[in-house]
């Protein structure tokens, strides 16, 4: 029964936009609109409930349970659009259509439950907005959920890109909500600027996702994303790689990795509900989802998964190194986001996607609520994002802090927390690919992960400790503002942080849990995924070793950031232009975005510069050219109407006698 | 003698006969005192007829009815399914119009009605007799439409110029009929099909040809090919501006049901196909260039209105050569058609508005459209719609249409034809994008705007401009419908 609704997903929050976003600003009240948005989200998270369980006992034909292949449910809603087929036979028509199987059930499950719980909190986090920017907030909110879910639920590529397109187009008019404020006065960069930022840096990726999608139609010849993983095999080395390396292009875009993650830090723009939405829970999780959806074809493609290992281990390293000195509650956990998914893409690349979706999951969960624990205290604060303002929240915010220091603890990887068990399985991956390709290299990329929980761990205490412990820092004023947010804010902060804590349990390691606890989720997403036997040649570390390992390293990263910042009196925060020699390299992000501007942008702008040049003097001069013939025929021509009847009626003579020479010669 | 049945699939053409006289008689009783009460009387009986065709539609059609003098067959009833949407929707945008402009006299209603049966007699008849039949009844009732505000001298100028021009272009109609007739001693179709099939391997008789030629003529005034298209931007300005939208969409409609179905039925054999074929792949070129390279001089937009319509019959034209007269051609054709009915009604019913609030032909001005989107959000948006839907931008249904004609092209060989009209699309960008830049970069000018909007002409353009996008995101929906039943 549920799985018949499986259109309505997708399309429950899309009436919630067009209601919210052509009548909520003028005819409902803020209650109403609250009410639309929420209850769209809440229904699909309702049928995306039954559905799922329902999908567990759903076999599709005799046949294909038989061939091992995983439940998978496939509706197809309409023709698209109808072209026919090709002089060789092959289906061009593209059709509407949705599947449900194992993967995108996790998905549908995060994206609506998180998605939901997002919704209620930023009932109150958009509280002062004026009535009009609060429905406008929501039916964004809501377009975007609808989006998101097409983008998970397509079932051929082109249904995939419309949601991926959407929820782009979401994220930048969401980035861009307060359109005339200032994001970043150093840099005089507008809300609107960092919206466009977003959205152009996605565009390059996005042509990469174009063009795979084009190379899997020529080379497979359907759209069809199961009909192109079953061929995956014939389609060759060459255009696996090609097709898998421009879709992971599209990747990097939408999952903020190097080099395309620029767009991330200043998508904080947005208002933090957005952020913990949009860039961290789900939209910026849709090229992971991509790549694990489309793993059958990079499995096939050796060089494309080696890339996608070494982008996500560096992006992992990278991001995690800045996060450890920026001063903007939001920068460093938009900075912790990008190093996460780095995590998620290195999982992926070394051929561990069970792992990958996991984490993808079970970051969804600690990261959403870290973002809302920020926007709580944002909303505290009056505004105030600099951590060194902050301090002492503590007594204030007890509710916030508690749930806060679940997730710190969480993506820290301590046990029993959720992220402990999800990136244990990403480095358990990396360990046992290196024992099965007995390849040393990869034992690098093994510590560059440990490294980078270590320094996850590092920075999120470091946060943690400047923004609730120790000894107010605010001025005098601002503290008897501070109040504990409103229970529709806080609530679904105690969801979120039973979700962090308990998350990991669907995923524990057959070592740690013996027998009696099964790795339910890889088990669960077998077949979906290619599976990942670790039944490696040399083993260079034991799997409790290697867990040890990085515990003890994630311990000490805590450790250092309590004796760094743990004591009193604090040391002072050292601005950017004072700092010296690496920190100083750190805190200006290493100088990316002035590297781009230099090496990529500078040259860009000159090359506008010299092709305006080229297209005044010579392209638009033969354009000209060209306009102004086509312009005197058109008056030439005009000259013909005369307005007299009888010139008319001659032209007509002339066409006739035209016309019969054609038909009687 | 006519049976209950036959009685029923000659609904849909008779209610909007029925509706006329109906609509008249309440004119002599002084009924159409208030104007919108005669206008709510055309639109129950266009909806009705609608209705009618749809059941006609759904239950088989009869064939031929009334001794061969009438077909009423699937393509029959979709070619009116789309008079009656064109006819609903001047309706619609009309009636405001005419109260303001001083000309509320019902007789505008029975003279749509009217039009409406005479382009349903020439979809549905396979006999040349009631095809011509059914053109002079829409003809003389379209002249009297075009010079309908009576006192105004572009009207009276338009009215008279197209009075003349289309008896010229009816005497050579009329002269190919006889020649038919002359020839194969046939009026029907078919009969003159089987005539040229019995002379299958010798040559064509010359009275034939020339017989077919000016039928071709004919039709081509009607449809305004280039170059017997000069009529059309004169008459266009001189109309008022819903009757020009009418005349754009609604005419060019009959007349190419009329032209396919003798194309399919009586010269499908083999020299004459070639030979139209040839005939009409040079019109297409020719309309295609023509309109859309006049329309850039334009500077008021109904002038710029009837060279697009112009230059859209150049792509009809493509669809018809490229698809044949047969199934393929009549299906891009009406869906075609469907897509620029709703497109073009559009813009003319958004050009009324800003006409009627302009000093004399100012609000026809292209500057009467700067500033657009500050003052009417809404409407410089359903504007830009059909602008962007006449260029052929994805996701209107103007691209779905386009694509669908020069895929054909393509797929039939006629690259010539596919590359001209892809240019001459680019062409065209030029004079529709220059109104989307006026609504939206441009600073309002002191002008007063466009006349208050009320229901009935707001409902007209959103359901025009609703129409045109949602074929463009689902075209499935009409493609299947076109391609099952043509």
């Amino acid at each position: 029964m549920m799985l018949r609704l499986l259109w309505l997903i997708p399309l429950l929050p899309f009436a919630g936009f067009l209601l919210n976003g052509l009548l909520g600003a003028r005819y409902l009240t803020r209650r109403a609109v609250a009410l639309v948005a929420c209850a769209a989200v809440l229904a699909s998270f309702a049928i995306s409930v039954g559905a799922v369980l329902e999908l567990h006992n759903f076999a599709p034909t005799p046949a294909e349970t038989d061939a091992g292949s995983p439940a998978r449910f496939t509706q197809t809603l309409f023709e698209w659009m109808p072209m026919g087929t090709t002089p060789e036979g092959a289906d061009l028509t593209v059709r509407w259509g949705y599947s449900l199987d194992p993967l995108s059930a996790v998905m549908i499950l995060v994206v609506t439950g998180i998605g939901f719980l997002i919704h209620v909190y930023s009932i109150g986090y958009m509280e002062h907005e004026p009535r009009a920017g609060f429905a406008r907030f929501f039916s964004y909110l809501n377009l975007f959920m609808g989006m998101m879910l097409t983008l998970v639920l397509g079932a051929s590529l082109p249904v995939v890109f419309v949601g991926w397109e959407g929820v782009g187009l979401c994220s930048y008019l969401l980035i861009g909500f307060w359109y005339d404020r200032m994001f970043d006065e150093t840099t005089k960069m507008s809300c609107a600027d960092a919206g466009r930022k977003a959205f152009i840096t996605n565009r390059i990726g996005d042509v990469g996702f174009l063009l795979g999608m084009l190379l899997l139609f020529t080379a497979a010849g359907t759209l069809d994303i199961q009909a192109i993983l079953a061929r995956a095999g014939a389609l060759g080395t060459g255009v696996c790689t090609a097709a898998a390396l421009l879709l992971f292009l599209g990747a990097c875009g939408k999952s903020a990795q190097i080099p395309l993650y620029v767009w991330l830090p200043d998508a904080m723009a947005g208002p933090t509900p957005v952020s913990a939405l949009i860039h961290a829970a789900t939209m910026v999780t849709a090229g992971v989802y991509v790549t694990c959806r489309m793993a059958p074809l990079y499995v096939q493609a050796p060089a494309a998964m080696l890339s996608v290992t070494v982008v996500g281990a560096l992006t992992a390293l990278f991001a995690a190194i800045i996060g450890t000195a920026q001063d903007d509650i939001k920068k460093v956990l938009a900075y912790s986001t990008v190093s996460q998914l780095g995590y998620m893409m290195l999982a992926a690349g070394v051929g561990a996607f069970s792992a990958s979706i996991f984490h993808l999951m079970t970051h969804a969960f600690f990261k959403a609520l870290l973002f809302l624990g920020a926007g709580s205290v944002i909303h505290a604060m009056s505004g105030e994002q600099n951590i060194w303002r902050m301090g002492g929240l503590r007594r204030h915010l007890p509710l916030t802090h508690a749930t806060f220091a679940v997730a710190v603890l969480a993506i820290a990887g301590i046990p029993p927390f959720a992220g402990f068990f999800s990136k244990d399985a990403i480095l358990a991956g990396v360990l046992a690919l290196a024992g099965q390709a007995g390849s040393p290299a990869l034992l690098a990329v093994w510590a560059a992960g440990v490294l980078t929980a270590g320094l996850t761990a590092f920075y999120m205490t470091r946060l943690y400790l400047l923004v609730f412990a120790g000894v107010p820092r605010m001025p005098e004023e601002a503290r008897h503002h501070l109040h504990e947010s409103p229970p529709v804010m806080t609530r679904p902060l105690i969801v979120l942080a039973l979700g962090a804590a308990v998350a990991g349990f669907v995923g524990v390691p057959e070592f740690l849990g013996g027998g009696s606890l099964p790795n339910w989720l890889q088990v669960y997403l077998s077949g979906t995924v290619p599976s990942f036997h670790p039944d490696s040649g040399v083993i260079y570390l034991s799997e409790w070793s290697a867990m040890a390992i990085a515990l003890l390293v994630s311990v000490a990263g805590i450790a250092a950031a309590w004796a760094m910042y743990g004591r009193r009196p604090l040391p002072a925060p050292a601005a950017a232009a004072e700092a010296r020699g690496f920190v100083r390299l750190i805190k200006e992000k290493f100088f990316v975005d002035e590297a781009i501007d230099a090496l990529v942008l500078a040259p860009y702008r000159w090359l506008c510069r010299a092709s305006a040049a080229f297209d005044e003097k010579v392209v638009d001069g033969l354009v000209n050219a060209a306009a102004a013939a086509t312009d005197l025929a058109s008056q030439l021509l005009r000259l013909v109407q005369t307005g007299y009847v009888a010139g008319y009626a001659f032209a007509f003579f002339l066409g006739t006698v035209v016309v019969l020479f054609f038909v009687m010669r | 003698m006519i049976g209950m049945d036959d009685l029923a699939a000659l609904m849909p053409m008779l209610l909007p006969a029925v509706g006329g006289v109906w609509i008249l008689l309440m004119v002599a009783l002084g009924q159409d005192r208030d104007i919108r009460w005669p206008a709510l009387h055309a639109l129950l009986f266009l909806i009705l007829s609608g209705a009618s065709a749809i059941f006609v539609l759904i239950h088989g059609c009869p064939g031929e009815l009334l001794d061969g003098a009438i077909l009423i067959d699937a393509p029959a009833l979709l070619f009116h399914l789309i008079f009656i949407v064109v006819a609903l929707l001047t309706v619609l945008t009309s009636a405001n119009h005419l109260r303001a402009e001083g000309y509320a006299f019902g007789e505008f209603y029975a003279l749509i009605l009217f039009a409406v049966t005479g382009m349903s007699m020439m979809a549905s008849s396979d006999s040349l007799l009631t095809i011509f039949l059914g053109l002079e009844i829409l003809s003389i009732s379209l002249y009297v439409l075009a010079g309908f505000t009576r006192d105004r001298v572009n009207a009276i100028e338009g009215a008279l110029k197209y009075f003349l021009l289309g008896a010229f272009s009816t005497g050579f109609l009329l002269y190919g009929i006889a020649l038919f007739y002359g020839a194969s001693g046939r009026l029907d179709l078919r009969g003159i099909a089987s005539q040229l099939s019995a002379e299958r391997g010798g040559p064509v008789h010359p009275m034939m040809l020339a017989a077919a030629g000016l039928v071709l003529i004919g039709f081509a005034f009607k449809i305004a090919a280039v170059p017997f298209h000069f009529w059309a931007p004169d008459v266009y300005q001189g109309s008022m501006t819903p009757v020009a939208g009418f005349m754009a969409a609604g005419t060019k409609a009959a007349a190419f049901a009329a032209l396919l179905r003798v194309l399919d039925v009586a010269l499908r054999s083999d020299p004459m196909q070639a030979r139209w074929s040839a005939v009409l792949h040079a019109l297409a070129i020719l309309t295609m260039i023509g309109g859309n390279v006049v329309a850039l001089a334009q500077q008021n937009i109904k002038r710029m209105l009837a060279y697009s319509s112009i230059a859209n019959a150049g792509y009809l034209l493509v669809g018809v050569v490229a698809g044949g007269a047969g199934g393929q051609g009549r299906s891009i054709v009406l869906f075609y058609l469907a897509v620029y009915s709703f497109m073009t009604i559009g813009a003319f019913s958004v050009a009324a508005l800003l006409g009627r609030a302009g000093e004399g032909d100012q609000g026809f001005a292209i500057g009467a459209y700067a500033g657009l989107s500050r003052r009417r959000p809404w409407l410089a948006a359903a504007m830009a719609i059909f602008m962007l839907s006449l260029t052929g931008i994805p996701p209107t249904g103007g691209f779905m249409g386009k694509f669908y004609i020069f895929k054909a092209a393509v797929d039939a060989g006629q690259y010539d034809l596919a590359i001209i009209g892809l240019l001459a699309s680019v062409v065209s960008a030029f004079y529709y994008l220059r109104i989307v830049v006026q609504m939206y970069v441009r600073d309002p000018g002191l002008e007063s705007g466009p006349a208050p909007l009320r229901p009935s002409e707001a409902l007209a353009i959103f359901a025009a401009a609703a129409a045109t996008l949602w074929i463009g995101f689902f075209p499935s929906a009409l493609l299947v419908i076109v391609q099952s039943r043509a």
